[in-house]
């Protein structure tokens, strides 16, 4: 397929690898930060392809992993009220809370649908006055701008029956966060393409200077992920610490400045706690004041709602690097992708899962 | 009638989930620990598309499916064409020759006529097609609310002939794998129409009988070891459940595997793997490894299996498991789905 299949070229690919086989002198860690990226990285084996020398750690950048429990729970205590249809992205449904996951509550007769973009649910809203149709605004700054799209339309609509439930969460803080660990292992970082397409590149000019750490910015195909290895390597063996650019068909230094804008009119950053990991300041959004009718934290009541995490899911010291999947004593028995004990053997970007579905051969 | 489980094994679930009737894992958990203990028998317990059985000297195939499929009209097909097919092709995956089909249909009360008739006369055409009869029928009306229009069950017969011995239990090792065609089409025809996705070349289901192809092998003097239609769960499902039964690995080559343009820009686009969507008119198909090429020439040759290629090795390790050779030369495992696949966040 034209612009797939070259990404996924094994002759070229091996060219790639040959030059970092050539280039790497040292043991060096390198944190891929996008869930999408560690799917690709396991699926397609490229990390097997690396000298031994080079680490992969799989980062926290998987938006279904780290959204707190709290919120899955919230998530599922609207879904089962009458009069509520609940939107979601498909692999937020199967995500365990406290007591139920979202299947759960529609297989108990709640009206869970999966949609593929939150303008979908706008529709939904406008075909049932009768109901409230609130929608599970999940992940990073990639799908924050469809996200605001959704409430700024609402508005100018005048629909008075959406409303989301906000997990907005931000790439920087969390690389900060890893950095500034006592536990930090993270040499360089791989940073997530899409991200970047949005945002930019330049917020993560700070934090190259500050931890004097490479960060490159990649695609999610196979050659897009060894280039950037390369580059990484290459900063790291001449001692240099920049931002760079692997991922130039889609990535501007300035990222989509209308998304940007749009984002900003709706949300505003704030603290957020995220799964297995705990709170981070400011690492996340939610809605402005303007918007606080479509917040459907508010708009519901869920304040107490929510219990606390599985303790024996360990899933924050995977998202941080610090141990793989399966190092994980739970990993492949008490927690399979049927059974997970936490959301990062859930989604198919979740390590654990990518570890149990393409790697548990070895994990044994 | 009721009966009870003498021995009732927990479930992770309690109710019936969605992902019960998809096709993987926890669909098979649920064959294996409700059905299967209580209906054992030796018939059943050879898990093949159709039941084989010995009556009155004669080898019979019978096997029954159920058709539930939304939207019911989609490009390439309709759930009266799927019901007739469906079947026809469950019974030539024991090697049988289809013969005569039941039909029950389940209406919703409200169900336009107009549309019956087409769904009815789709039902007519395909079976002639096919070469089988109605021969059987019933009809049951629920309240409005209470169904999806209307759902189909058929059940068929057909005759196996003299020699034909195909099941998993025939598969082993140095066997090829053999697929009819290319791969994840109807799945992806009628997502895109439920889900109102619009690409730039619609995408048909592949939609078709499978029949002349099984006996086009069998009479050209192939010794076919095992072959089933990959539906519900796709290939990668199809693999995984021959090799745990058949207790051999399976190693598939990415790059052999055709999957169309089309299926496979729509799939990057869902974050879907090809390789899990489902099929209506392909087989698998496990041969000895010295008739792979006579076999791909032999399905090449009929109508529906020109994009017919051999796409793995049976092997004696790793059994029960299926890997697959990627583009870049690695080897990971391509396991069998938990539920559904679904649509990813970004």
């Amino acid at each position: 397929m034209k612009f797939l299949d070259e990404y996924r070229d094994g002759e070229a690919a091996k060219r790639f690898v040959e030059a970092i086989h050539h280039e790497v002198t040292k043991p060096w860690n390198l944190m891929e930060v996008c869930g999408g990226q560690t799917h690709s990285i396991v699926r397609f084996g490229i990390d097997e392809l690396l000298p031994k020398f080079i680490n992969l750690i799989h980062g926290p950048g998987c938006p279904v992993c780290v959204t707190p429990v709290e919120l899955i729970d919230k998530a599922v205590d609207i879904a089962a009220r009458p009069n509520v249809i609940f939107c979601s992205f498909g692999d937020m449904l199967r995500v365990p809370g406290t007591k139920s996951d979202l299947f759960g509550v529609k297989s108990r007769g709640g009206d869970v649908r999966i949609v593929y973009s939150p303008l979908d649910c706008l529709k939904v809203a406008e075909e049932n006055p009768g109901k409230q149709v609130v929608f599970f605004a999940v992940g990073f700054e990639t799908t924050a701008p469809a996200n605001a799209m959704s409430v700024f339309e609402a508005k100018r609509r005048g629909l008075t029956n959406y409303s989301i439930l906000v997990s907005h969460v931000l790439v920087p803080p969390a690389l900060e966060a890893v950095l500034s660990s006592p536990q930090r292992r993270v040499d360089g970082f791989i940073a997530a393409g899409h991200v970047c397409t949005i945002m930019g590149t330049r917020e993560y000019e700070p934090l190259v200077e500050k931890y004097k750490v490479p960060i490159v910015v990649a695609g999610f195909e196979p050659l897009d992920l060894l280039q950037a290895i390369h580059m990484l390597v290459k900063q790291l063996e001449e001692g240099r610490h920049e931002v760079e650019n692997q991922y130039e068909r889609l990535v501007r230094e300035d990222g989509n400045r209308p998304a940007q804008d749009l984002i900003k009119a709706v949300f505003e950053v704030r603290d957020r706690a995220w799964r297995g990991i705990g709170t981070i300041p400011k690492s996340g959004w939610g809605l402005r004041a303007e918007y606080a009718d479509y917040d459907a934290e508010l708009r519901f009541d869920v304040k107490d709602v929510g219990g606390p995490e599985s303790t024996e899911c360990m899933s924050g010291l995977v998202l941080q690097g610090i141990i793989k999947p399966h190092e994980c004593p739970a990993f492949g028995t008490r927690c399979t992708p049927d059974n997970p004990l936490g959301a990062t053997m859930v989604s198919n970007e979740g390590a654990c899962a990518a570890y149990y579905r393409y790697r548990r051969h070895e994990a044994k | 009638m009721e009966f009870e489980l003498n021995c009732p094994v927990p479930m992770r679930h309690d109710t019936i989930q969605l992902a019960h009737g998809g096709g993987g894992r926890i669909m098979r958990e649920l064959l294996e620990k409700v059905m299967l203990p209580a209906f054992s028998n030796e018939a059943l317990d050879a898990r093949h598309d159709s039941a084989l059985l010995e009556m009155g000297g004669s080898r019979v195939a019978f096997t029954t499916d159920t058709y539930v499929v939304n939207p019911r009209f989609f490009p390439g097909g309709n759930i009266g064409k799927l019901a007739v097919y469906g079947t026809v092709n469950d019974l030539a995956m024991g090697g049988a020759k289809p013969k005569f089909l039941s039909v029950g249909l389940i209406l919703e009360e409200g169900y336009a006529i107009e549309e019956l008739r087409r769904v009815v006369e789709a039902m007519r055409t395909a079976a002639a097609e096919c070469g089988v009869q109605i021969v059987t029928g019933d009809t049951k009306v629920v309240d409005k609310g209470k169904g999806d229009g209307v759902f189909i069950n058929t059940a068929g017969i057909g005759l196996v002939p003299e020699g034909v011995n195909i099941g998993p239990h025939r598969v082993q090792p140095g066997d090829a794998v053999l697929v009819s065609g290319d791969v994840g089409r109807h799945g992806i025809a009628v997502m895109s129409v439920r889900e109102g996705l619009a690409f730039e070349t619609p995408i048909e289901s592949d939609c078709a009988p499978v029949h002349r192809l099984a006996s086009a092998l069998l009479e050209g003097g192939v010794d076919v070891h095992c072959m089933r239609d990959p539906t519900r769960g796709g290939l990668a499902s199809v693999l995984n459940e021959i090799a745990t039964d058949a207790q051999v690995g399976v190693e598939a080559v990415e790059s052999a595997i055709p999957v169309e343009e089309g299926v496979a820009g729509a799939c990057e686009m869902l974050g879907l793997d090809p390789l899990y969507v489902a099929c209506e008119g392909r087989m698998v198909v496990f041969v000895p490894g010295e008739q792979a090429v006579k076999a791909v020439g032999l399905l090449r040759s009929v109508t529906g299996g020109e994009g017919a290629v051999r796409i793995g090795t049976v092997t004696a390790e790793d059994k029960g498991t299926v890997f697959l050779r990627t583009s870049l030369g690695t080897k990971r495992i391509l396991d069998l789905l938990s539920g559904e696949q679904l649509p990813r966040i970004c």
